[in-house]
Protein backbone atom coordinates (compact mmCIF):
# COMPACT_ATOMS: atom_id res chain seq x y z
CA UNK A 1 0.00 0.00 0.00
CA UNK A 2 2.75 2.15 1.09
CA UNK A 3 4.68 1.91 -2.71
CA UNK A 4 1.74 1.98 -4.07
CA UNK A 5 1.08 5.68 -2.56
CA UNK A 6 4.66 6.88 -2.79
CA UNK A 7 4.60 5.90 -6.93
CA UNK A 8 1.07 8.02 -7.13
CA UNK A 9 2.97 11.01 -5.27
CA UNK A 10 6.06 10.89 -7.64
CA UNK A 11 3.61 10.54 -10.56
CA UNK A 12 2.17 13.72 -9.62
CA UNK A 13 4.69 15.59 -8.32
CA UNK A 14 8.01 14.79 -10.42
CA UNK A 15 6.51 15.95 -13.53
CA UNK A 16 5.00 19.26 -12.06
CA UNK A 17 7.95 20.05 -9.18
CA UNK A 18 10.53 17.97 -9.96
CA UNK A 19 9.99 16.44 -6.95
CA UNK A 20 13.16 14.12 -5.46
CA UNK A 21 10.70 11.92 -3.11
CA UNK A 22 12.42 13.60 0.16
CA UNK A 23 9.56 12.47 1.93
CA UNK A 24 8.61 15.31 4.13
CA UNK A 25 7.55 17.91 2.18
CA UNK A 26 7.92 21.19 2.54
CA UNK A 27 6.60 23.06 -1.03
CA UNK A 28 3.74 24.77 0.73
CA UNK A 29 6.29 26.80 2.78
CA UNK A 30 8.79 27.35 -0.70
CA UNK A 31 6.56 28.74 -2.89
CA UNK A 32 5.82 25.62 -4.57
CA UNK A 33 9.85 25.00 -5.53
CA UNK A 34 11.05 21.50 -4.08
CA UNK A 35 14.13 22.65 -1.82
CA UNK A 36 15.61 19.23 -2.86
CA UNK A 37 16.39 20.43 -6.37
CA UNK A 38 19.19 22.62 -4.76
CA UNK A 39 22.07 20.22 -5.52
CA UNK A 40 23.61 21.63 -1.65
CA UNK A 41 20.06 20.25 -0.25
CA UNK A 42 19.69 23.71 1.42
CA UNK A 43 16.27 23.34 3.08
CA UNK A 44 16.32 27.29 4.52
CA UNK A 45 17.29 29.47 1.99
CA UNK A 46 20.09 30.33 -0.29
CA UNK A 47 23.63 29.35 -0.42
CA UNK A 48 26.51 32.67 -0.64
CA UNK A 49 27.43 31.39 -3.98
CA UNK A 50 24.21 32.17 -6.08
CA UNK A 51 25.41 33.87 -9.29
CA UNK A 52 24.77 37.94 -9.96
CA UNK A 53 22.29 36.47 -12.44
CA UNK A 54 20.60 34.57 -9.43
CA UNK A 55 21.55 31.47 -11.49
CA UNK A 56 23.06 28.58 -9.55
CA UNK A 57 26.63 28.02 -8.70
CA UNK A 58 26.57 24.26 -9.33
CA UNK A 59 24.60 24.51 -12.56
CA UNK A 60 25.04 27.72 -13.68
CA UNK A 61 22.55 27.00 -16.36
CA UNK A 62 19.48 27.48 -14.27
CA UNK A 63 17.88 29.59 -11.46
CA UNK A 64 18.81 29.52 -8.12
CA UNK A 65 16.00 27.25 -6.40
CA UNK A 66 15.59 29.87 -3.46
CA UNK A 67 15.94 32.56 -5.58
CA UNK A 68 12.99 31.03 -7.56
CA UNK A 69 10.99 30.15 -3.94
CA UNK A 70 11.12 33.38 -2.20
CA UNK A 71 10.04 34.75 -5.71
CA UNK A 72 7.47 32.83 -5.97
CA UNK A 73 6.63 32.22 -2.47
CA UNK A 74 5.83 36.01 -2.51
CA UNK A 75 3.09 35.59 -5.07
CA UNK A 76 1.16 32.49 -3.13
CA UNK A 77 -2.05 33.59 -0.80
CA UNK A 78 -1.34 31.37 1.47
CA UNK A 79 1.57 30.37 3.59
CA UNK A 80 3.74 32.96 2.70
CA UNK A 81 5.21 33.92 6.27
CA UNK A 82 6.39 30.28 6.21
CA UNK A 83 9.50 30.63 3.82
CA UNK A 84 11.27 32.05 6.72
CA UNK A 85 10.52 29.44 9.58
CA UNK A 86 13.56 26.93 10.52
CA UNK A 87 13.13 23.57 8.74
CA UNK A 88 14.78 21.05 10.86
CA UNK A 89 17.61 18.86 9.11
CA UNK A 90 16.25 16.64 6.65
CA UNK A 91 15.40 12.84 7.93
CA UNK A 92 16.97 10.96 5.15
CA UNK A 93 15.67 7.61 6.17
CA UNK A 94 11.84 8.82 4.93
CA UNK A 95 13.72 9.19 1.11
CA UNK A 96 11.88 7.22 -1.37
CA UNK A 97 8.47 7.56 0.68
CA UNK A 98 5.56 8.80 0.48
CA UNK A 99 5.14 12.58 2.17
CA UNK A 100 1.44 12.55 1.98
CA UNK A 101 1.54 9.07 3.95
CA UNK A 102 4.04 10.71 6.47
CA UNK A 103 1.66 14.16 6.50
CA UNK A 104 -1.37 11.99 7.82
CA UNK A 105 1.24 9.98 10.28
CA UNK A 106 3.13 12.61 11.32
CA UNK A 107 5.84 10.74 10.44
CA UNK A 108 7.10 13.83 9.08
CA UNK A 109 6.87 16.11 12.59
CA UNK A 110 9.63 13.77 14.24
CA UNK A 111 12.99 15.93 15.14
CA UNK A 112 15.74 14.54 17.34
CA UNK A 113 15.34 15.12 20.82
CA UNK A 114 17.72 17.93 21.40
CA UNK A 115 16.49 19.72 17.84
CA UNK A 116 12.90 19.28 19.75
CA UNK A 117 14.66 20.74 23.23
CA UNK A 118 15.41 24.12 20.93
CA UNK A 119 11.72 24.14 19.97
CA UNK A 120 10.07 24.57 23.66
CA UNK A 121 8.72 28.05 24.25
CA UNK A 122 11.22 31.03 25.17
CA UNK A 123 11.88 31.84 28.88
CA UNK B 1 16.56 29.48 20.73
CA UNK B 2 15.08 29.32 23.86
CA UNK B 3 18.46 29.54 26.15
CA UNK B 4 19.04 33.18 27.28
CA UNK B 5 21.01 35.81 26.82
CA UNK B 6 25.14 34.51 27.28
CA UNK B 7 26.04 35.74 30.62
CA UNK B 8 29.65 34.32 29.78
CA UNK B 9 32.35 35.36 27.84
CA UNK B 10 33.26 32.84 25.82
CA UNK B 11 36.41 34.25 24.03
CA UNK B 12 38.60 37.46 23.24
CA UNK B 13 37.46 37.82 20.24
CA UNK B 14 33.57 37.99 22.16
CA UNK B 15 34.97 40.73 25.20
CA UNK B 16 36.00 42.75 22.03
CA UNK B 17 32.60 43.24 20.26
CA UNK B 18 30.71 43.80 23.69
CA UNK B 19 33.23 46.53 24.58
CA UNK B 20 32.15 47.59 21.07
CA UNK B 21 35.49 47.92 20.09
CA UNK B 22 36.15 48.02 16.43
CA UNK B 23 36.98 44.24 15.88
CA UNK B 24 39.87 43.17 13.30
CA UNK B 25 39.55 39.38 12.48
CA UNK B 26 41.94 37.91 9.45
CA UNK B 27 42.04 34.79 7.31
CA UNK B 28 45.09 32.13 8.09
CA UNK B 29 46.81 31.21 4.80
CA UNK B 30 45.61 27.66 3.93
CA UNK B 31 48.64 25.06 4.77
CA UNK B 32 49.53 22.09 2.72
CA UNK B 33 51.96 20.89 5.10
CA UNK B 34 51.51 18.30 8.19
CA UNK B 35 54.51 20.70 9.95
CA UNK B 36 52.73 23.21 12.05
CA UNK B 37 55.42 25.50 11.74
CA UNK B 38 53.16 26.18 8.49
CA UNK B 39 50.98 27.47 10.79
CA UNK B 40 53.31 28.95 13.47
CA UNK B 41 55.18 30.76 10.52
CA UNK B 42 51.87 33.18 10.29
CA UNK B 43 50.43 33.02 13.55
CA UNK B 44 53.90 34.79 14.89
CA UNK B 45 53.43 37.53 12.47
CA UNK B 46 49.81 38.29 13.53
CA UNK B 47 49.85 37.83 17.05
CA UNK B 48 49.20 40.82 18.98
CA UNK B 49 47.78 42.27 15.50
CA UNK B 50 44.38 40.70 15.14
CA UNK B 51 41.64 39.84 17.60
CA UNK B 52 41.26 36.54 16.26
CA UNK B 53 41.88 34.20 13.13
CA UNK B 54 39.72 32.56 10.86
CA UNK B 55 41.27 28.62 10.21
CA UNK B 56 39.07 27.90 6.80
CA UNK B 57 37.82 24.68 6.20
CA UNK B 58 39.19 23.45 2.79
CA UNK B 59 38.35 26.61 1.73
CA UNK B 60 37.00 26.80 -2.54
CA UNK B 61 36.83 23.29 -1.92
CA UNK B 62 40.64 22.50 -2.17
CA UNK B 63 41.54 20.01 1.13
CA UNK B 64 44.36 21.62 3.27
CA UNK B 65 45.30 21.09 7.04
CA UNK B 66 42.59 20.78 8.98
CA UNK B 67 40.73 23.87 10.97
CA UNK B 68 40.85 22.28 14.36
CA UNK B 69 44.47 21.37 13.92
CA UNK B 70 45.38 24.94 12.59
CA UNK B 71 43.06 26.63 15.69
CA UNK B 72 45.28 24.48 17.61
CA UNK B 73 48.99 25.38 16.68
CA UNK B 74 47.48 29.27 16.61
CA UNK B 75 46.51 28.81 20.82
CA UNK B 76 50.42 27.89 20.55
CA UNK B 77 51.63 31.44 19.50
CA UNK B 78 48.73 32.80 21.94
CA UNK B 79 46.47 33.90 18.57
CA UNK B 80 43.06 33.43 19.18
CA UNK B 81 41.62 31.20 16.12
CA UNK B 82 37.88 31.11 14.77
CA UNK B 83 37.40 27.74 13.66
CA UNK B 84 35.31 27.37 10.43
CA UNK B 85 33.35 24.42 9.71
CA UNK B 86 31.16 23.69 6.21
CA UNK B 87 28.18 21.33 5.14
CA UNK B 88 30.52 19.86 2.49
CA UNK B 89 32.46 17.45 3.98
CA UNK B 90 30.42 16.20 7.00
CA UNK B 91 27.52 14.89 8.25
CA UNK B 92 25.65 15.58 11.70
CA UNK B 93 27.94 13.07 13.31
CA UNK B 94 31.29 14.60 11.95
CA UNK B 95 29.92 17.76 12.44
CA UNK B 96 29.00 17.43 16.05
CA UNK B 97 32.63 15.52 16.62
CA UNK B 98 34.65 18.46 15.16
CA UNK B 99 33.17 20.98 17.15
CA UNK B 100 33.89 18.91 20.35
CA UNK B 101 37.40 18.56 19.25
CA UNK B 102 37.73 21.92 18.43
CA UNK B 103 36.67 22.99 21.46
CA UNK B 104 38.83 20.59 23.79
CA UNK B 105 41.87 21.48 21.25
CA UNK B 106 41.42 25.52 22.64
CA UNK B 107 38.98 27.25 20.11
CA UNK B 108 36.79 29.46 21.41
CA UNK B 109 34.93 30.29 18.44
CA UNK B 110 33.19 28.60 15.87
CA UNK B 111 31.51 29.75 12.52
CA UNK B 112 29.37 27.57 10.68
CA UNK B 113 28.28 27.95 6.98
CA UNK B 114 27.47 26.00 3.44
CA UNK B 115 30.45 25.46 1.91
CA UNK B 116 31.84 26.05 -1.70
CA UNK B 117 30.94 23.54 -4.09
CA UNK B 118 32.82 20.75 -5.04
CA UNK B 119 33.07 21.29 -8.22
CA UNK B 120 34.85 24.65 -7.34
CA UNK B 121 37.84 22.65 -6.44
CA UNK B 122 40.42 20.37 -7.87
CA UNK B 123 38.44 17.28 -6.48
CA UNK B 124 35.66 17.96 -8.71
CA UNK B 125 34.84 14.07 -9.11
CA UNK B 126 33.90 13.79 -5.69
CA UNK B 127 30.79 13.15 -3.43
CA UNK B 128 29.83 15.94 -1.35
CA UNK B 129 27.53 15.71 2.05
CA UNK B 130 24.85 18.00 2.04
CA UNK B 131 23.24 16.83 4.99
CA UNK B 132 22.85 19.45 6.74
CA UNK B 133 22.58 23.10 5.63
CA UNK B 134 24.38 26.49 7.45
CA UNK B 135 21.15 27.09 9.77
CA UNK B 136 21.09 23.20 11.18
CA UNK B 137 25.24 23.43 11.79
CA UNK B 138 24.23 26.93 13.60
CA UNK B 139 21.83 25.44 15.55
CA UNK B 140 23.84 22.35 16.81
CA UNK B 141 26.46 24.25 17.35
CA UNK B 142 24.14 25.40 19.73
CA UNK B 143 22.23 22.82 21.37
CA UNK B 144 25.38 20.88 22.13
CA UNK B 145 26.77 24.21 24.31
CA UNK B 146 23.59 25.51 25.72
CA UNK B 147 21.58 22.05 26.44
CA UNK B 148 24.82 20.36 26.75
CA UNK B 149 23.56 17.05 24.51
CA UNK B 150 24.16 16.01 21.40
CA UNK B 151 21.07 16.82 18.26
CA UNK B 152 20.14 13.34 19.55
CA UNK B 153 19.08 14.54 23.03
CA UNK B 154 21.90 11.90 24.90
CA UNK B 155 23.75 14.02 27.39
CA UNK B 156 27.93 15.30 27.08
CA UNK B 157 29.75 14.77 30.07
CA UNK B 158 31.28 18.47 29.59
CA UNK B 159 29.77 21.11 26.59
CA UNK B 160 31.75 23.14 24.75
CA UNK B 161 31.92 26.46 25.43
CA UNK B 162 32.65 28.96 22.23
CA UNK B 163 31.20 32.08 20.59
CA UNK B 164 28.95 31.20 17.84
CA UNK B 165 29.39 32.41 14.14
CA UNK B 166 27.58 32.44 11.00
CA UNK B 167 28.49 34.07 7.80
CA UNK B 168 26.43 35.98 4.94
CA UNK B 169 26.89 37.29 1.21
CA UNK B 170 25.06 41.00 1.25
CA UNK B 171 26.46 40.98 -2.33
CA UNK B 172 25.20 37.71 -4.00
CA UNK B 173 20.99 37.23 -4.69
CA UNK B 174 18.06 37.26 -3.77
CA UNK B 175 19.42 40.52 -2.27
CA UNK B 176 16.42 41.30 -0.63
CA UNK B 177 16.30 38.31 0.85
CA UNK B 178 19.53 38.34 2.72
CA UNK B 179 18.56 40.30 4.97
CA UNK B 180 15.88 38.07 6.53
CA UNK B 181 18.37 35.38 6.23
CA UNK B 182 20.53 37.14 8.42
CA UNK B 183 17.77 37.25 10.90
CA UNK B 184 17.20 33.47 10.26
CA UNK B 185 20.82 33.16 10.71
CA UNK B 186 20.55 34.32 14.52
CA UNK B 187 17.34 33.04 15.26
CA UNK B 188 19.46 29.74 14.61
CA UNK B 189 21.79 30.71 16.77
CA UNK B 190 24.53 33.08 15.38
CA UNK B 191 26.18 35.54 17.93
CA UNK B 192 28.15 37.00 15.47
CA UNK B 193 28.65 37.18 11.68
CA UNK B 194 31.35 37.69 9.02
CA UNK B 195 30.40 39.21 5.56
CA UNK B 196 31.31 37.56 2.39
CA UNK B 197 34.56 40.09 0.41
CA UNK B 198 33.16 43.55 -0.19
CA UNK B 199 34.03 45.31 -3.18
CA UNK B 200 30.70 47.30 -3.09
CA UNK B 201 30.10 49.39 -0.17
CA UNK B 202 26.47 50.56 -1.38
CA UNK B 203 25.30 47.30 -1.72
CA UNK B 204 26.12 46.78 1.97
CA UNK B 205 24.83 50.16 3.02
CA UNK B 206 21.55 49.02 1.97
CA UNK B 207 21.72 45.39 3.16
CA UNK B 208 22.08 46.72 7.15
CA UNK B 209 19.77 49.34 6.57
CA UNK B 210 17.37 46.49 5.67
CA UNK B 211 18.74 44.51 8.67
CA UNK B 212 18.44 47.17 10.96
CA UNK B 213 14.99 47.66 10.17
CA UNK B 214 14.21 43.99 10.89
CA UNK B 215 15.92 44.71 14.32
CA UNK B 216 18.70 42.34 13.55
CA UNK B 217 21.62 44.25 14.45
CA UNK B 218 20.77 45.89 17.97
CA UNK B 219 22.30 42.42 19.44
CA UNK B 220 24.65 41.07 16.40
CA UNK B 221 28.03 42.04 15.27
CA UNK B 222 28.80 41.86 11.38
CA UNK B 223 32.12 42.04 10.61
CA UNK B 224 32.91 43.30 6.96
CA UNK B 225 34.79 40.98 4.67
CA UNK B 226 38.01 43.33 2.61
CA UNK B 227 40.51 40.88 0.47
CA UNK B 228 43.80 42.98 -0.18
CA UNK B 229 44.24 42.12 -3.77
CA UNK B 230 47.83 42.23 -5.32
CA UNK B 231 46.76 42.12 -9.01
CA UNK B 232 44.45 43.21 -11.63
CA UNK B 233 44.16 39.48 -12.42
CA UNK B 234 43.72 38.33 -8.61
CA UNK B 235 40.86 40.35 -8.86
CA UNK B 236 39.64 39.40 -12.09
CA UNK B 237 39.74 35.76 -11.55
CA UNK B 238 37.74 36.46 -7.79
CA UNK B 239 34.68 38.04 -10.15
CA UNK B 240 34.54 35.29 -12.59
CA UNK B 241 35.57 32.27 -10.93
CA UNK B 242 34.44 32.17 -7.28
CA UNK B 243 30.40 32.12 -6.85
CA UNK B 244 29.27 34.95 -4.51
CA UNK B 245 31.76 37.93 -5.23
CA UNK B 246 30.23 40.87 -6.77
CA UNK B 247 33.52 42.70 -8.35
CA UNK B 248 32.12 45.95 -9.61
CA UNK B 249 33.68 46.79 -13.78
CA UNK B 250 35.03 49.93 -12.56
CA UNK B 251 37.50 48.13 -9.80
CA UNK B 252 38.81 46.26 -12.52
CA UNK B 253 39.37 49.17 -14.85
CA UNK B 254 41.08 50.89 -11.75
CA UNK B 255 43.41 48.28 -11.61
CA UNK B 256 43.86 46.95 -15.20
CA UNK B 257 44.52 51.15 -15.79
CA UNK B 258 47.82 50.51 -13.53
CA UNK B 259 51.35 48.81 -14.46
CA UNK B 260 52.00 45.48 -13.13
CA UNK B 261 54.59 46.67 -10.80
CA UNK B 262 51.70 49.65 -8.95
CA UNK B 263 49.02 47.04 -9.26
CA UNK B 264 49.89 45.42 -5.60
CA UNK B 265 50.25 49.17 -4.21
CA UNK B 266 46.59 49.62 -5.99
CA UNK B 267 45.25 46.94 -4.41
CA UNK B 268 46.33 48.12 -0.90
CA UNK B 269 45.24 51.63 -0.93
CA UNK B 270 41.81 50.25 -2.16
CA UNK B 271 41.90 47.72 0.90
CA UNK B 272 42.10 50.56 2.82
CA UNK B 273 39.59 52.83 1.22
CA UNK B 274 37.26 49.97 1.68
CA UNK B 275 37.69 49.62 5.14
CA UNK B 276 37.42 53.63 5.55
CA UNK B 277 33.65 53.17 3.86
CA UNK B 278 32.18 50.11 5.58
CA UNK B 279 33.69 51.53 9.14
CA UNK B 280 31.16 54.66 8.27
CA UNK B 281 28.12 51.71 7.89
CA UNK B 282 25.68 51.75 10.65
CA UNK B 283 25.83 48.33 12.55
CA UNK B 284 29.33 47.14 11.23
CA UNK B 285 30.99 46.31 14.22
CA UNK B 286 34.54 45.37 12.19
CA UNK B 287 36.40 43.86 9.55
CA UNK B 288 37.58 40.79 8.47
CA UNK B 289 40.79 41.18 6.29
CA UNK B 290 42.19 38.48 3.48
CA UNK B 291 44.85 38.39 1.45
CA UNK B 292 45.78 35.57 -0.82
CA UNK B 293 48.99 34.65 1.54
CA UNK B 294 49.72 37.69 2.38
CA UNK B 295 49.77 37.65 6.21
CA UNK B 296 52.46 40.98 5.82
CA UNK B 297 50.06 42.86 3.82
CA UNK B 298 47.45 42.07 6.45
CA UNK B 299 49.71 43.40 8.99
CA UNK B 300 50.61 46.21 6.91
CA UNK B 301 47.17 47.47 6.32
CA UNK B 302 46.05 47.12 10.37
CA UNK B 303 49.00 49.29 11.40
CA UNK B 304 48.21 52.21 8.15
CA UNK B 305 44.52 52.32 9.58
CA UNK B 306 45.70 52.97 13.15
CA UNK B 307 44.03 50.12 14.46
CA UNK B 308 46.82 49.16 16.99
CA UNK B 309 47.28 48.19 19.82
CA UNK B 310 44.87 45.89 19.77
CA UNK B 311 42.48 46.48 22.77
CA UNK B 312 43.06 43.98 25.59
CA UNK B 313 40.10 42.89 26.70
CA UNK B 314 40.54 42.21 30.76
CA UNK B 315 40.84 38.52 31.74
CA UNK B 316 41.66 36.95 34.64
CA UNK B 317 41.42 33.43 32.82
CA UNK B 318 41.09 32.39 29.26
CA UNK B 319 39.68 29.01 30.26
CA UNK B 320 35.59 29.70 30.60
CA UNK B 321 34.06 28.78 34.27
CA UNK B 322 32.62 25.44 33.04
CA UNK B 323 35.91 23.76 31.55
CA UNK B 324 37.92 25.48 34.33
CA UNK B 325 35.85 23.79 37.06
CA UNK B 326 36.06 20.63 34.72
CA UNK B 327 39.75 21.03 34.64
CA UNK B 328 40.53 21.40 38.32
CA UNK B 329 37.85 18.05 39.23
CA UNK B 330 40.08 16.30 36.93
CA UNK B 331 43.42 17.30 38.02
Amino acid sequence: MSALVAAVERAVKRPIWGCRMCGQCVLHATGLTCAMTCPKNMRNGPCGGVLQNGHCEVEPHRRCTWVQAWQRSARLPLWREQIAQLRPPVDWRLEGTSSWENLLTGRDRHVPAGWAATQRPMS
Amino acid sequence: MAAPASVETYSRLHAVLRARDFAVTCELATADSANPAAVYRHARVLAGKVDAVNCTDNSAAHPHLSSQAAAHFLTDCGVEPIVQLGCRDRNRIGLQADLLGAAALGARNVVLMTGDDASAGDHPETRSVWDLDSLHAIRIARILRDEGTYLSGRRLESAPLYLIGAVENPFAPPFGVRPRRLRSKVEAGAEFVQTQICFNPPRLREFMARAGDLGVLDDLPVLVGVYIPRSARSVRYLGEQVPGIDVPETIITRFESRPRDEQAEEGFRLALELVYAVREIPGVAGVHLMSIGGTAAIVRLIEELGLLPRPAPDEPDQRPARSRQDADRLS
